[in-house]
């Protein structure tokens, strides 16, 4: 880890200038992904602008209908939260499902959307890796890729991006508020904020510098059965091989977005009008362009078949 | 003391205390975290300095330069020891990859440099400064199916003519298994804190065996084993990993030197995989050939796993030897040479991969044969050692654990054909498999005192790695003495105490128990002296002497504010190995589920029977056991260290990407102890068992995931990968 100044901002455009005015700064909040990269050196950040105090920890209904949660509200609260929990249960499910209680404790709603990949190469600072060293390589291409992407990936990179929650998020049409350092508002849909790797794998979503998420909105509540699944090798406390986040209407259509297999939560609105027509029909579309490694090209089929069973558990 | 020969009837006939439900002595330090683990020792020397160790960038080639200026010069620093300043230096009989010095990397990972400073921060900070410059060296060797072995290896057993019993053989099956590299992954990482005073070191550390420790760290050190002092009373889980030296202790000790302070130092999680030792990769080949009705007649288990050059490989024939009933049988073990890191001994070695395949092998028979795999196991049960018929074993009660095991799971209702059995969308099935490990003892010394207030003593360099040495040795003591288990207070790990087995090769509780029982005797042969009576004479109840109406409080033996003393050692005469095979058996049945179209699978139930000799303590044991059985799912459904086979190395180094079983993972266990006496073992009749519970598991969920599906994957471990694309289609 290297010596860094740390700032602890009050209001939210004070946070984003202080981040655009220091040239290698980051924010932070639960710090749960943040301290470890630095740790291990793979982020090295002079400035930290802590945006803990900023307040943002509440739920709010929104005029649409809809909920407004700040970015400071913890993992573990959004899922508690009864409202979610009624009207928006694959975000809570999804939740649920990462991480460990401890880290959820810490955990904001913010950082969940910014955290890093788990790409075991991104995490070895002796290996080459475009994302953390652009230029240098991608280890994971030809290496151990078990967990990386099948789609959505480049020559350059084919990390996944890890987050649970924001494939829920992705498949409620979630939007991100943010403020930049001149007080500018604007809100961010889930798929823009993300970026494919491209050549440039190191940068990975359309935020400006400094560009401070405030909050998360939530349209009203769209109803159905909202299941997410997340299968793993093991019952906890992994990141997911694949995940499906799906919301189906008694009449058959609906709505699915997939975690686990591309550098951002997959979702084809054109792909999922195919719901009624079952898993492969949805699939067929949405993953037509994979193109997976050896070591994961069981994750197509494996997609396919958690959709399936998804559509079970729906009762479809 | 000499153990010659079987142990009378009358000896611990009776026991009060051993063998009994004692709770952890050690418990409450553990439960409020004041136990003193290496890492945490704050107190034993003053102004500690902590010490960053790094890993080798590459796996194999030269190191040309360390740039070290920025380092030394950054705030908190105080100095910087790279591998370069030092030529290799020497290792003992137990170490075979490189720990420190020279320019050769031998693997990925090796310790290359230390960086020592005023806070951990600060290292660390400073070790990420320093600038290698690597030579790689392309001629290396990474993966083993592309690796010969050596080609000189002789067979484990050669019995009768394999090769025409099984062309003979009416049912023949002929497979192939893989086990791939695992991880120790104990809790706590490998840690020393070091302390010179003049040319005398002193090692705070977290090691499995005290007196292979000091031998090993005064070779490396260039010095004598008397200028060596190692101290572990808790260690946080080692599983063969800490039962030799490691770069934690090396690089302590040269940074206290080079410093003239104390040095702590810890590896960091993602560092322990590459930097220390592993369970090697397995490619077995398995032929088993038998008659018409189940009797085996002819099984050869052929072998090839890794090792760096001169190192050891992972004998995975070793429970063949000794398991199944057959005149024809043929073991070997090959080594292939390679630039991995060290492979070496983690919990049963040998057994415990190569049961993964035999039993699972053996299920592969009895579904040729539309047997019962339990009937198959039972006709097959040998009565002489398979690899030396003259040769019997002490006892074994494998048939017992296979039908107690079968009658207690409900193994008649089980399912019957892949498929039958359904959850919603989950498949259920049903697997057993047989257990073997093998019961060695070890010479084992103690002291044993009665202390001025009448409670009693006992120091010895054994270990505690979680296992209940604490416990079992305070039963021991408080049995052979007449005392309450309260009354005894053990004193563990510091190589100035007599020395022990140390624990290893599931020997540490039957050597070390033994080794006070033998110096139990020898006290309570002073105290008959100093009675001026015969030791038979003497019943130790109480805290007090009885004899012939006599009765003298324990507390009156002592004078002058001094213990009453006595120190032995438990040698064990070579009848144990050259009359019997002295074994553990245990049979194990798993009910697991798997989803039909996912693949994911998962355990319903888990039951172990064993048969182990006495049981010391039942609440020890049973831990042992289930922790085993829990490693054992592990190695069946999770444990990998995936090999980058251009780069050389174990990319998955830290506990995220290789994943051990988490509590949801691991359904209700059951454990039955048969508890039955083996007197050629030990005085006390016991033998080992941490080792026999990790025995058969992976195989009996990998039967049962066949069972359910029938989908046999001979690959561990059984990822869902493997079984996805062969379920049925949707
Ligand atoms: C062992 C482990 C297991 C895990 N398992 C899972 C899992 O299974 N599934 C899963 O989804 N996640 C998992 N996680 C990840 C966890 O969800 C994230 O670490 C957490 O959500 C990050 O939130 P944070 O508040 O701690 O972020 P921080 O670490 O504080 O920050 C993360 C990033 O977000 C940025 N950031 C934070 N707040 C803002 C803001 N308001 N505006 C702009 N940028 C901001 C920071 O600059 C930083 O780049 C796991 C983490 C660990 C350590
Ligand atoms: S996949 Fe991306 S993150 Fe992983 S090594 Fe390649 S460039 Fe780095």
């Amino acid at each position: 880890m290297r010596a860094f100044s740390l700032e602890r901002a009050s209001d939210p455009q004070q946070a984003a200038k202080s981040a655009a005015s220091h040239e290698n700064s980051k924010f932070i909040a639960g710090g749960t992904n943040l301290i470890d990269l630095m740790k291990l050196e793979i982020e090295t950040p002079t400035h930290l602008v802590d945006v803990t105090q900023l307040g943002l920890d509440k739920i709010e209904e929104t005029d649409e209908g809809g909920l407004r949660i700040g970015t400071l509200v913890s993992n573990t609260d959004l899922a508690a939260d009864d409202r979610v929990r009624r009207d928006y249960p694959v975000l809570t499910r999804a939740l649920v499902a990462g991480a460990t209680g401890q880290l959820r404790n810490k955990a904001t709603t913010g950082g969940n959307f910014l955290q890093r990949t788990r790409c075991p190469y991104f995490y070895d600072t002796n290996m080459p890796c475009n994302k953390r060293n652009p230029g240098s390589g991608c280890a994971a291409i030809g290496g151990y890729s078990r967990q990386l992407a099948v789609i959505g990936g480049s020559d350059h990179c084919i990390a996944t991006h890890p987050s649970d929650m924001a494939v829920a998020m992705r498949v409620l049409d979630a939007e991100l508020e943010t403020v930049d350092p001149d007080g500018k508002t604007r809100s961010i849909a889930v798929d823009d904020l993300y970026r494919l790797p491209g050549d440039t794998p190191e940068k990975e979503t359309n935020l400006k510098p400094g560009e401070v998420i405030t909050a998360v909105t939530l349209p009203k509540p769209v109803g159905g059965k909202q299941i997410y699944y997340k299968v793993r090798d093991r019952s906890s406390y992994a990141f997911a091989l694949v995940s499906v986040a799906a919301i189906v209407q008694p009449d058959g259509t609906g709505r699915v977005a997939l975690g686990g297999v591309a550098p951002k939560p997959w979702r084809d609105e054109e792909a999922e009008k195919a719901l009624p027509q079952g898993a492969g029909a949805v699939m067929d579309t949405l993953l037509a362009d994979a193109n997976p490694t050896d070591d994961n090209e069981f994750k197509v089929p494996l997609a396919k078949r958690t959709l399936a069973a998804v559509l079970q558990e729906a009762g479809n | 003391m000499r153990f010659d020969k079987p142990a009378g009837d009358s000896v611990l006939a009776d026991t009060k205390v051993i063998g009994k439900p004692v709770h952890r002595v050690d418990g409450p330090l553990k439960t409020t975290g004041t136990a003193p683990y290496a890492y945490e020792r704050h107190d034993v020397a003053a102004n500690q300095l902590v010490g960053w160790p790094v890993g080798a960038a590459i796996a194999k080639g030269k190191l040309k330069s360390v740039g070290t200026k920025k380092a030394e010069a950054a705030p908190g620093v105080v100095a910087v020891l790279t591998t370069l300043q030092f030529d290799r230096l020497p290792l003992s009989q137990w170490n075979t990859a490189n720990l420190f010095g020279g320019d050769q990397i031998e693997h990925y990972h090796q310790a290359v440099a230390l960086v020592v400073a005023e806070t951990l921060e600060t290292a660390r900070a400073g070790a990420a400064m320093l600038e290698f410059d690597y030579a790689p060296d392309t001629e290396a060797s990474f993966d083993l199916s592309k690796t010969a072995p050596t080609g000189d290896e002789q067979p484990l057993s050669d019995v009768g003519n394999f090769e025409k019993a099984y062309a003979d053989a009416p049912v023949t099956i002929d497979v192939n298994y893989t086990t791939p590299a695992e991880s120790h992954a104990m809790m706590e990482p490998h840690a020393s804190i070091a302390a010179w005073d003049g040319d005398e070191v002193t090692l705070w550390t977290s090691n499995q065996m005290i007196q292979w420790d000091k031998m090993a760290l005064a070779t490396t050190l260039k010095t004598t084993p008397d200028k060596v002092r190692i101290d572990s009373p808790y260690i946080g889980g080692g599983f063969g990993s800490k039962l030799f030296l490691r770069a934690d202790a090396v690089l302590a000790a040269l940074g206290a030197k080079r410093t003239g302070k104390p040095v702590k130092v810890q590896l960091p999680r993602p560092m322990i995989f590459n930097n220390t030792t592993h369970r090697g990769l397995t490619e077995q080949h398995l032929k088993i050939g038998a008659t018409q009705d189940g009797k085996i007649v002819a099984i050869s288990h052929e072998n090839k796993s890794n090792a760096l050059p001169g190192g050891s490989s992972e004998k995975a024939p070793a429970p063949t030897q000794h398991f199944y009933a057959t005149d024809n049988l043929y073991c070997i073990n090959r080594t292939a040479e390679m630039h991995l890191p060290e492979s070496n001994a983690m919990r049963a070695p040998g057994e415990a991969s190569g049961l993964m395949a035999l039993e699972a092998a053996m299920d592969e028979l009895a579904e040729k044969l539309d047997m019962d795999p339990v009937e198959l196991r039972i006709m097959n049960d040998a009565k002489v050692d398979p690899s030396n018929p003259n040769k019997t074993f002490s006892r074994r009660h494998f048939v017992e654990c296979l039908r107690t095991g079968a009658d207690r799971f409900g193994w008649s209702k089980r399912n019957r054909k892949p498929g039958d059995t359904r959850e919603g969308a989950w498949l259920i099935g049903h697997g057993v498999a047989g257990a073997y490990r093998g019961a060695p003892a070890q010479a084992s010394g103690a002291e044993v005192a009665i202390r001025p207030d009448g409670g009693v003593v006992v120091r010895t360099d054994m270990t505690d790695i979680g296992t209940g040495s604490y416990t079992i040795l305070a039963q021991t003591a408080a049995e052979m003495l007449g005392v309450p288990v309260e009354r005894v207070r053990v004193e563990l790990g510091d190589s100035r105490y007599p020395v022990s087995s140390g624990s290893g090769g599931q020997f540490g509780a039957v050597s070390s128990t033994a080794g006070v029982y033998a110096a139990c005797v020898a006290l309570r042969k002073k105290i008959a002296d100093e009675l001026g009576k015969k030791h038979d004479d003497l019943t130790f109840a109480d805290g007090a002497v009885h004899a012939g109406g006599s009765t003298t409080e324990l507390k009156k033996l002592t004078r002058g504010g001094r213990e009453l003393s006595a120190i032995d050692t438990m040698h064990f005469g070579d009848f144990r190995s050259e009359k019997y095979v002295v074994s553990t058996f245990g049979a194990h049945f798993i009910e697991a589920r798997v989803h039909s179209l996912t693949g994911e699978v998962r355990l319903n139930r888990m039951l172990a029977v064993c048969d182990a000799g006495r049981i010391l303590n039942p609440i020890t044991a049973r831990s042992q056991v289930i922790g085993a059985m829990t490693m054992g799912a592990g190695a069946a459904l999770l444990e990998e260290m995936a090999v980058d086979h251009d780069r050389g190395f174990f990319v998955n180094h830290d506990l995220a990407g290789y994943e051990v079983p988490v509590h949801l993972d691991i359904p209700h266990q059951e454990v039955v102890f048969l508890d039955v006496l083996d007197p050629v073992s030990t005085p006390l009749k016991a033998k080992g068992v941490g080792e026999l519970g990790i025995c058969g598991v992976a195989a009996a969920i990998a039967n049962a995931v066949n069972n359910a599906t029938g989908i046999r994957v001979r690959d561990y471990p059984i990822t869902l990968d493997k079984i996805v694309g062969k379920l049925p289609t949707i």
